[in-house]
């Protein structure tokens, strides 16, 4: 019996991806969350946790409307990449990218909130710049946590099935992730493929669990 | 020269009370200690004049730099305001070596003098050795030169001092004083020090500014502060003895004389201008002024009050004895060792030191 192992590697590059623009995106908000005050600033928080309450089919279809073939921003895609967004590997990673950056927010914005502010208000005394003071302070510092946030995230990206059924859809080998291969095969009565998937990605979040705690407890005990 | 003007009110709250912070001091040349007990808003001067807290109305100004002017909506952030500030904790960078925190300190110096500025910080505070170690490695006298030394490479205009001795064991504070010291004599730059304790105002200050919720309540040198308190609230700040409410029941200018009444005894002090007959006034003895006697047979002399003795307690250069009706009397060794063995006492208050608050 052969196995194909597309949807692994194929999850992987995606989770990878999304979980490099989620740290961005993340971190951005996280920062923006934490150490400024504007108007809208609750409602931003929202609607970065929304994400992680809406079902994941839910949220799928509101990004189907958001970047499908007759919408706005689908249309600037084609136009600029020549190709549609949806039902493609890409299409996957942002749905990844929509999985997991709201557990990353959370997280990062308590690592930088959870920063001494002793240190902040001394490098800004000491007439450092803000960017300064968040590349060359406040990050390294929560550097530990934010790790094991974006571990967790990578973990999330891998795991999505919901969103990425709705938006990149079940396309063997092009957009069949691991977590819609181990759906399919279930579905076909490919019982021996989806154990093995399975095991795979199991033993792949324990890992990922264990690494995360570990970065976490090296911070507390730095 | 810092001139500083600043009104800060804090509601109360469901679990706080409500604070009002409301200041107006300059300070030049030399150190200038804001004294209080904890949260008298002392760090929050501090943190004004930094930038770290915005005062709700006011003015600051430093030399000729208007650093806060609510009127004139001008805010300058911390990056711009050209204090070295001091932190309770020291704030170390605690991810970079010594050498690296004072590096980054000097990034805003010209280019072709960061190198040879951090250099001679590292000579000037002694930290040759451990340059190259992170804070949690050395020793806490070393961390705390450092941080003397980071907030001064930029050449501040101001140094400010958040309770720099706080935690620290005696031998480490005569090095702290030691520093500063050498700060006060090399840099020259006017520094505010924060502090809750007498004697390190003693040591370091200049100028005293004592402050009691929020407000200054008295200016001075430290002698000057200790010897005149300028009410009850101040006296007890200061930790002073023999603090008594009393009635001023007579008054002689002719013979320079007064006569106030306590609550359970009446005593004789000089004459009192400027307060008339009746007048309720607070009374402060320094522990060390007053006179101790044996019992005498059942004769008292005028400002004599005979005392039971509650507690003796042994202090680093005298002998404290606190009698009932509050009264505490401090006396040397030597006099304490003749006179351990009275079977009654009497204290006697000498007229030139009853001072009237």
């Amino acid at each position: 019996m052969s196995i194909d192992w597309f949807p692994l590697w194929l999850s992987l590059r995606v989770a990878g991806l999304a979980t490099a623009l989620s740290l961005l995106l993340g971190l951005a908000m996280a920062y923006l969350l934490a150490n400024r005050e504007f108007r809208g600033k609750e409602l931003l928080d929202a609607a970065a946790t929304l994400p992680l309450v809406l079902p994941p089919t839910v949220l799928g279809y509101y990004l189907l409307v958001v970047i499908g073939r007759e919408s706005v921003l689908g249309r600037i895609y084609e136009w600029a990449v020549g190709a549609p967004l949806v039902f493609t590997w890409q299409a996957a990673v942002l749905a990844a990218l929509f999985h997991a950056t709201p557990l990353l927010v959370k997280s990062a914005r308590a690592a930088l909130e959870s920063v001494d502010r002793s240190y902040e208000r001394a490098a800004r005394n000491l007439g450092a710049s803000e960017w300064t003071v968040f590349w060359r302070v406040t990050l390294p510092l929560a550097r530990r946590s934010i790790s094991a946030a974006a571990v967790l995230a990578f973990a999330r990206a891998l795991g999505d099935f919901g969103v990425t059924i709705m938006i990149a859809g079940n396309i063997p080998g092009r957009t069949q992730t691991v977590a819609v291969a181990i759906f399919d095969a279930v579905e076909s009565g490919n019982g021996a493929v989806a154990r093995a998937l399975v095991l795979v990605v199991s033993a792949t979040a324990v890992a990922v669990l264990y690494l995360a705690n570990r970065l976490e407890r090296r911070q507390a005990g730095a | 020269m810092i001139q500083v003007r600043v009104a800060r009110r804090f509601p109360a709250g469901p679990e706080s009370a409500g604070f009002a912070l409301e200041v107006e001091f300059q300070a030049a040349e030399g150190v200038t200690v804001l004294f209080g007990a904890s949260g008298a808003g002392k760090t929050l001067i501090l943190d004004s004049i930094a930038g770290f807290v915005r005062p709700d109305s006011g003015r600051i100004l430093l030399d000729d730099e208007i650093l806060f002017d609510a009127a004139a909506r001008v805010n300058l952030p911390p990056q711009r305001r050209h204090c070295g500030y001091v932190f309770q904790n020291y704030a170390l960078f605690p991810h970079m070596t010594l050498r690296k925190n004072l590096q980054f300190a000097a990034e805003r110096s010209p280019r072709l003098e960061r190198h040879r500025r951090v250099n001679e910080m590292i000579e000037k505070f002694r930290l040759g050795g451990v340059a190259g170690r992170r804070p949690h490695e050395v020793s806490g006298g070393e961390k705390q030169r450092c941080s003397i030394a980071r907030a001064l490479i930029g050449s501040p205009k101001l140094l400010l001092l958040d309770e720099p001795a706080r935690g620290l064991d005696a031998p480490l504070r005569t090095e702290l004083y030691a520093v500063l010291r050498q700060v006060r004599s090399e840099f020259r730059v006017p520094a505010l020090l924060v502090t809750h304790d007498l004697d390190e105002c003693f040591e370091m200050a200049d100028t005293m500014l004592v402050l009691d919720q929020g407000r200054i309540v008295q200016t001075g040198t430290p002698a000057a502060v200790l010897a005149r308190p300028a009410g009850v609230d101040v006296a007890r700040l200061l930790g002073a003895a023999n603090l008594f409410s009393a009635e001023i029941a007579g008054l002689d200018p002719g013979r320079n004389t007064s006569r106030l009444k306590l609550e359970q005894f009446e005593l004789h002090g000089t004459y009192l201008p400027g307060k008339l007959l009746g007048d309720r006034v607070w009374l402060c003895v320094p522990a060390d002024a007053l006179r101790v006697l044996g019992g005498n047979g059942g004769r008292i002399a005028s400002n004599q009050v005979p005392a039971q003795l509650v507690r003796v307690s042994e202090r680093p250069q005298a002998v404290r004895l606190e009698f009932s009706g509050g009264i505490t009397a401090e006396l040397p060794r030597a006099e304490y060792a003749k006179q351990k063995d009275n079977k009654e006492w009497l204290v006697e208050f000498p007229p030139e030191a009853i001072r009237v608050l």
